[in-house]
């Protein structure tokens, strides 16, 4: 894979490492840091922050019931062992999701020859992949709220920058871009918002509802 | 399983040989590395080497986290707006998990608090939110890796060193972080840049990753 040169910032990865995000942000971290070991140790840095708040937390709540626990253990392992996927373009956690690697991805169309598969997640925020064709153009949007978009396959740009395999653009409010496929790929990406896209032309702005994007 | 025992036969205030002790056949073919002992046991050692005999099954050692960890983790929980019942569960959960998945714990790149504190996150989720909880792929699949020892060490040393600069914060910075991991700041009101100090701990974590990695080709 090419060297990763958009990484995750901190507030994801300490809203991650907290607990604290919506499911759909959760599948886009857990995906890019299958992808990307400098991220995987900067959350497990932020993770530490977490251990040693749990370490000082000396607040007096009475103790904990040994014998329950006992009993507990000797119920068995209360989840199962996790299973790693087949090796494919998409890292298991997204597996997961697709039921299956790129073969088993449900497409729809959304115009211009852009697809799109929304996967299931709880409401707080969506969570879909896109398959742009080469040299193709996904309408132009502003946000509400927060988009990621991380890249599996191919690249794109947009006026910020170039984003390639493993990339991960973070779009606040204030960005309103024209993500184009490279020509030479299709592009694939994981994208997930905590707000409805805004559209500003008058079709995508009409179907939008319709689309869920 | 010989990790425990052997190690439990160390006394408390010498080194820590965090290398697995293994049989004839595991060990041949293999460079059976010696840790050199340079460095005196801390406190953050003194728990992963608790760890480590649970993974032979140790109910005194087992005993003794419990007897720290299970009040913290309840507590931890109760601050998170869980009730006390529910934490209470909780707790219990998480020390029944770490008996179960000791052979998982990698001292080379977390502190036992920090094991612990992953484990009560993912239950908090499980239990409370009731969603689907992705996490990135493992590392650790197949044969278990071996921790190398130094590595081990200077981690944990590393991860008091973090608690001692995050105890120098300025309050109001404290006050932050404790708001971030107890839920009530969202990932849009945590700062993209938090300038905690955690460049040291990373590139610690940053080279046990690149071991393993290695150790998967």
């Amino acid at each position: 894979m090419e060297q990763i040169k958009h990484h995750l910032n901190d507030g994801l990865l300490m809203a991650y490492a907290a607990g604290n995000l919506p499911e759909a942000f959760n599948l886009v971290v857990a995906t890019h840091i299958s992808m990307c070991d400098e991220c995987r140790a900067r959350l497990e840095a932020f993770e530490a922050v977490g251990g040693t708040l749990l370490d000082g937390e000396t607040e007096d709540v009475g103790e904990v019931d040994f014998t329950g626990c006992l009993a507990k253990i000797d119920a068995g392992p209360s989840e199962p062992i996790r299973v790693d996927h087949k090796p494919g373009l998409f890292p298991s956690a997204l597996q997961d999701y697709v039921g299956g690697d790129l073969d088993a991805v449900k497409w729809r169309p959304v115009g211009m020859g852009v697809r799109q598969a929304i996967l299931p997640t709880s409401k707080d925020a969506t969570v879909r992949l896109l398959h742009i064709p080469a040299g193709a153009a996904v309408p132009d949007h502003g946000h509400r709220g927060t988009e990621l978009t991380l890249v599996l396959q191919g690249a794109f740009a947009d006026e910020e920058d170039r984003f390639g395999p493993g990339d991960i653009e973070i779009a606040t409010e204030d960005l309103e871009h024209t993500p184009v496929a490279e020509m030479g790929e299709d592009c694939i990406c994981l994208a997930a918002t905590d707000a409805p896209l805004k559209f500003r032309g008058l079709i995508p702005r009409l179907a939008q509802p319709f689309l869920r994007i | 399983m010989l990790v425990g025992t052997a190690i439990a036969e160390q006394p408390l205030e010498t080194e820590l040989p965090l290398e697995h002790p293994r049989t004839v056949s595991e060990t041949k073919g293999r460079s059976a590395r010696k840790v050199k002992p340079t460095k005196k046991m801390t406190e953050e050692t003194q728990w992963v080497e608790l760890v480590l005999r649970i993974r032979s099954k140790d109910q005194d050692a087992f005993k003794a986290v419990f007897q720290h960890f299970a009040p913290r983790v309840k507590a931890f929980l109760m601050k998170s707006g869980t009730d006390a019942g529910m934490a209470e569960e909780c707790a219990q959960d998480v020390m029944a998990t770490l008996w179960h998945k000791a052979h998982m714990f990698d001292p080379s790149r977390a502190s036992v608090s920090t094991w612990i504190f992953t484990i009560a996150r993912n239950r908090r989720i499980d239990m409370l939110r009731k969603q689907r909880r992705p996490e990135p792929d493992e590392l650790t699949w197949g044969p278990e890796p071996e921790p190398d020892g130094a590595e081990v060490v200077e981690l944990q040393q590393e991860s008091e060193r973090l608690a001692e600069a995050l105890s120098q914060l300025p309050e109001k910075q404290k006050d932050l972080i404790q708001r971030a991991y107890f839920g009530d700041l969202s990932h849009s009101e945590i700062a993209e840049e938090t300038g905690l100090p955690l460049g040291t701990i990373k590139s610690r974590i940053r080279l046990a990753l690149e071991r393993l990695r290695h150790q998967m080709k």
